[in-house]
């Protein structure tokens, strides 16, 4: 008895004298504040953060390898609590948000007969999945099960269906999914986002310069939900406003609705989307990274400028703009008139990007105001130029400098401006692209007796819109065709009196494919007008560029425009970014938008110090992905496409009011219901399209 | 040197301490849903094991039967097995970090691991010396990760199928447990 009781007793103390000499020798120092940060984390384990569970997380926080905003589900002040103990700074943590490409549908033929499990690993494991559409989604639903957080349904149609309300961004579902369907990413990350080769792009998004992705927006506005429309518009270009109203809209000429019937009116959706937002009263809001404390001057706040402010701005960069004109918007303010793009709108449009934060400097031209070392005395990290091409060319024709002469953007900026005029009665506007229609079409609306437009081609020829044009033959403007100018006539007081031109024929095309016009010998034609306006293109005013600066160094091609690497927009100044007109020479407003958020995307990766990562799959210089290029789209119901409402020309040509005006709603939705959905739903060639779309 | 081949194949396959004496069913369903963790856990397992049988063979041969008070060895084994995990882990965790990373969350898991504690009183009642000992309850263990380390394989094969809702889980898990003990009686006869 004594025996056992002192034997228990004793192994008793023995164990506790062992482990108390065990716990003092074999102590592990653990930092006090692991614990202290790992009570302020959420306690899910989730994983979210990349981290074994919320200890490790902790761990990574203090050892300072990972941010204190690591944690995704830990709100604000939490995040500033550990930062205080950890004595770092607290950023903010960037939203995670799941979102899936596909939006399913069961139209995609079968290529066998699937009896397995019902799990997407299982089909995934058999070649990939049992339909004919390598991309698509599976529909069987792992991604529904992995998510801890109710985030994910399978949709009527099919598909994975996110809730944003829920969804925390975990990731759990893009880990489970055996294709890339659901994909969780940060608002920056998708802001930055090329589009690449191995993207299920539909074709409009292949050719949109911007890279917007169309038929998200248009399927938002088939489910009325017009905030997340402007959203995913904005997440690619700024100015929707202006570019629902005055963009050539390329991606329309590869719907491939176009291939069977009329295009999908893609820009007035656009417009329709936009102007809801501008009429609504208020804006939606936009978010933006948090501060980087970088600072970048951008020099013009045109299209180019005011697209690079806004992406640098949403990347969490502090973008200054200087403007030489008195007001912000560039071309589109000074070179696109009032009755095509109102100023009340982009004022509007453009006070929503400052709004973002972003500080603006009017009348200050660069070389003259300021210059390159002034810039970087102040601090700014990078400058980014984006001054357009304000140069118009020259006719190099006699008399083209004499009274009642003019230039194409000279004369627009300042009718912009409101300054006075002198304008005679009869107009001879020479040049085919918009700029010249843009000059015709403001000058009918000034009240001129007859408004010639001369030009050296034929209408075939013409780079112009041809909505613009259309338009401009219902004003009365009279076109010209096959016209060279040959020389201005001058009357006693040193006024132009007339425009005397070359007839022309077509020959050989040139290098831009064009049929090249050739002059008829003695075909010399006198035009009697009392004012010239000539319009045959821009280039970049680059006069800055002052010898023996650093300017000086710039590379610059051969029209006069920076020379820049095409994936980012950089100079041969480290530094220095350039888009817009002044890199590619006279384009559209959403060339330079694309182009701005390109030298964002790249400026962003530089002004971080981190080393650039290429997009080696982007789709740069207008590529297509060969296999969503169609030849035929059988199965089509056609439907005619939507009519743009106009201002009766009587009305229009005497005043500057807007002349396309928006659609209806009711409009917008049939319109967004003739979407094909491309590269988006199951594509079928055998089976209707309209009979099998899903409901609005 | 046969002897203990054949107590090494015995403990291993017909013996198995899980598939033959139903010990340690509790971790066997619990850490076999995913490969690793059954990889992780049958190393801790081993190690632990090992460690085990040497010390309570110690204390039973040198203590308990000298004093003779054997009627205390279930209360003395269980005492030296938990407080042998924790100064492991604590050994571990300052000595061999690496060890300690790959083990560290089984650990605690075997203080209530029956198979431990029955492997310890097992070679009690067979009477095994000392070096006996040491191998049968390592080689015990080793048997004890080969029956996890399958049995995970098969349960992630399953959690691909089509399980009826009810038998769903652990319930598969055990019929599936049942069958591949049956396949371990063919053992018997092995030696």
């Amino acid at each position: 008895m004594l025996a056992s009781i002192l034997f228990t007793l004793g192994l008793g103390g023995a164990c506790g004298i062992v482990l108390s000499f065990a716990s003092k020798v074999f102590y592990v120092y653990e930092d006090p504040r692991i614990a202290q940060v790992e009570n302020l984390l959420a306690g899910a384990n989730c994983g979210g953060c990349g981290y074994p569970g919320c200890s490790g997380a902790a761990e990574a926080i203090v050892a300072g390898k990972a941010p204190p905003s690591v944690c995704i589900l830990v709100g604000p002040e939490n995040v500033a609590a550990i930062a205080e103990i950890t004595g770092g700074e607290a950023g903010t943590a960037e939203a995670l948000k799941s979102y899936n490409e596909c939006m399913g549908g069961s139209r995609a033929t079968d290529r066998f007969i699937y009896q397995g499990v019902n799990k997407c690993s299982a089909v995934a494991s058999l070649y990939g999945g049992k339909r004919d559409c390598t991309i698509g989604c599976l529909g069987y639903g792992d991604c529904v099960r992995a998510c801890k957080f109710n985030a994910l349904a399978i949709g009527a149609e099919g598909y994975p269906v996110v809730d944003y309300e829920r969804c925390v961004g975990c990731g759990a579902c893009q880990a489970v999914c055996p294709k890339t369907i659901i994909e969780v990413s940060p608002m920056s990350a998708r802001l930055m986002h090329l589009n690449r080769e191995d993207d299920a792009l539909a074709p409009c998004q292949q050719t949109c310069p911007a890279e917007i992705d169309i038929p998200r927006y248009i399927d938002h506005i088939r489910k009325g939900e017009y905030e997340a429309a402007v959203n995913t518009i904005r997440e690619r270009n700024p100015l929707l406003l202006t570019c629902g109203r005055v963009c050539p809209h390329p991606c329309e000429t590869m719907c491939r609705r176009a291939i069977e019937d009329e295009p999908v009116s893609i820009n007035q959706l656009k417009r329709f989307v936009a102007d809801i937002e501008m009429n609504s009263g208020k804006r939606y809001p936009i978010p933006c990274a948090s501060d980087t404390g970088k600072r970048v001057a951008i020099i013009g706040g045109g299209p180019a400028g005011l697209s690079a402010a806004y992406f640098l701005r949403r990347l969490g960069h502090h973008p200054t703009i200087f403007e030489a004109m008195p007001k912000l918007g560039g071309m589109i303010r000074y070179g696109i008139p009032e009755y095509r793009l109102p100023k009340e709108v982009l004022d509007w449009e453009i006070q929503g990007i400052l709004n973002l934060g972003i500080d603006h400097h009017v009348n200050v031209e660069m070389g003259f105001d300021f210059d390159l070392g002034s810039l970087i005395g102040a601090g700014f990290d990078a400058v980014f130029f984006g001054v357009g091409a304000w140069n118009d060319y020259n006719l190099n024709i006699p008399g083209e400098d004499l009274k009642g002469c003019y230039t194409g953007i000279n004369f627009l900026a300042r009718v912009g401006k409101n300054e006075p005029i002198d304008i005679g009665k009869r107009v001879a506007v020479v040049g085919g692209g918009n700029t010249a229609i843009d000059c015709a079409r403001t000058l009918v609306r000034m009240g001129l007796e007859k408004v010639y437009l001369v030009y050296r081609r034929t209408r075939k020829e013409m780079p112009a819109n041809d909505v613009e044009i259309v338009a401009a033959d219902h004003e009365g403007i009279e076109f010209i065709f096959l016209a060279a100018p040959n020389r201005v006539l001058e009357d006693e007081d040193g006024r132009a009196k007339g425009l005397e031109y070359l007839r022309m024929e077509l020959g050989e095309p040139d290098a831009s494919g064009r049929r090249r016009p050739v002059p008829v010998e003695g075909s010399e034609t006198v035009l009697e007008v009392d004012t010239i306006i000539s319009a045959i293109g821009q280039n970049p005013n680059l006069s800055f560029k002052q010898p023996g600066t650093r300017l000086d160094q710039l590379e610059i091609t051969r029209w006069n425009t920076f020379e820049v690497n095409p994936e980012t927009c950089q100079t041969n100044v480290p530094y220095i970014f350039a888009a817009g007109d002044s890199q590619t020479g006279p384009a559209t407003v959403v060339e330079a938008i694309g182009g701005a958020r390109r030298a964002a995307r790249a400026m962003d990766q530089f002004l971080r110090g981190k080393p650039f990562i290429g997009e080696p799959r982007a789709l740069l210089s207008q590529k297509k992905i060969g296999e969503s290029i169609f030849e035929r789209v059988p199965g089509i119901k056609q439907t005619k496409r939507a009519e743009m409402p106009e201002l009766p020309v009587q009305e229009r040509i005497t005043c500057f009011d807007e002349v396309d005006l928006v659609i209806n709603e009711a409009n917008a939705m049939k319109e967004s219901n003739r979407c094909l959905n491309c590269c988006r739903l199951c594509y079928d060639p055998d089976i209707s399209i309209d009979t099998k779309r899903p409901a609005a | 040197m046969g002897d203990f081949t054949v107590l090494i194949i015995s403990s291993i396959f017909i013996n198995n301490i899980i598939l033959a004496q139903y010990l340690g069913a509790c971790p066997f369903v619990g850490t076999s849903k995913k490969m690793e963790t059954a990889v992780g856990m049958a190393g801790a397992v081993v190690f632990v094991l090992t460690m085990a049988g040497m010390i309570t063979w110690i204390i039973n041969t040198y203590f308990l039967v000298q004093l003779n008070i054997e009627f205390l060895r279930t209360i003395a084994f269980i005492m030296v097995i938990a407080s042998l995990v924790q100064f492991v882990e604590m050994f571990l965790k300052k000595s061999i970090p690496a060890l300690y990373a790959g083990l560290g969350i089984f650990l605690p898991l075997i203080t209530t691991n029956c198979a431990v504690m029955g492997v310890c009183l097992l070679n009690v009642q067979d009477e095994l010396t000392f070096l006996q000992a040491i191998i049968t309850s390592a080689a015990y263990a080793v048997g004890f990760g080969v029956a996890l380390v399958l049995f995970a394989g098969v349960r992630e094969r399953i959690n691909l199928g089509r399980v009826p809702s009810p038998l769903r889980d652990t319930s598969i898990g055990l019929v599936t447990a049942g069958m591949l003990a049956m396949a371990f009686i063919g053992f018997r006869g092995m030696v």
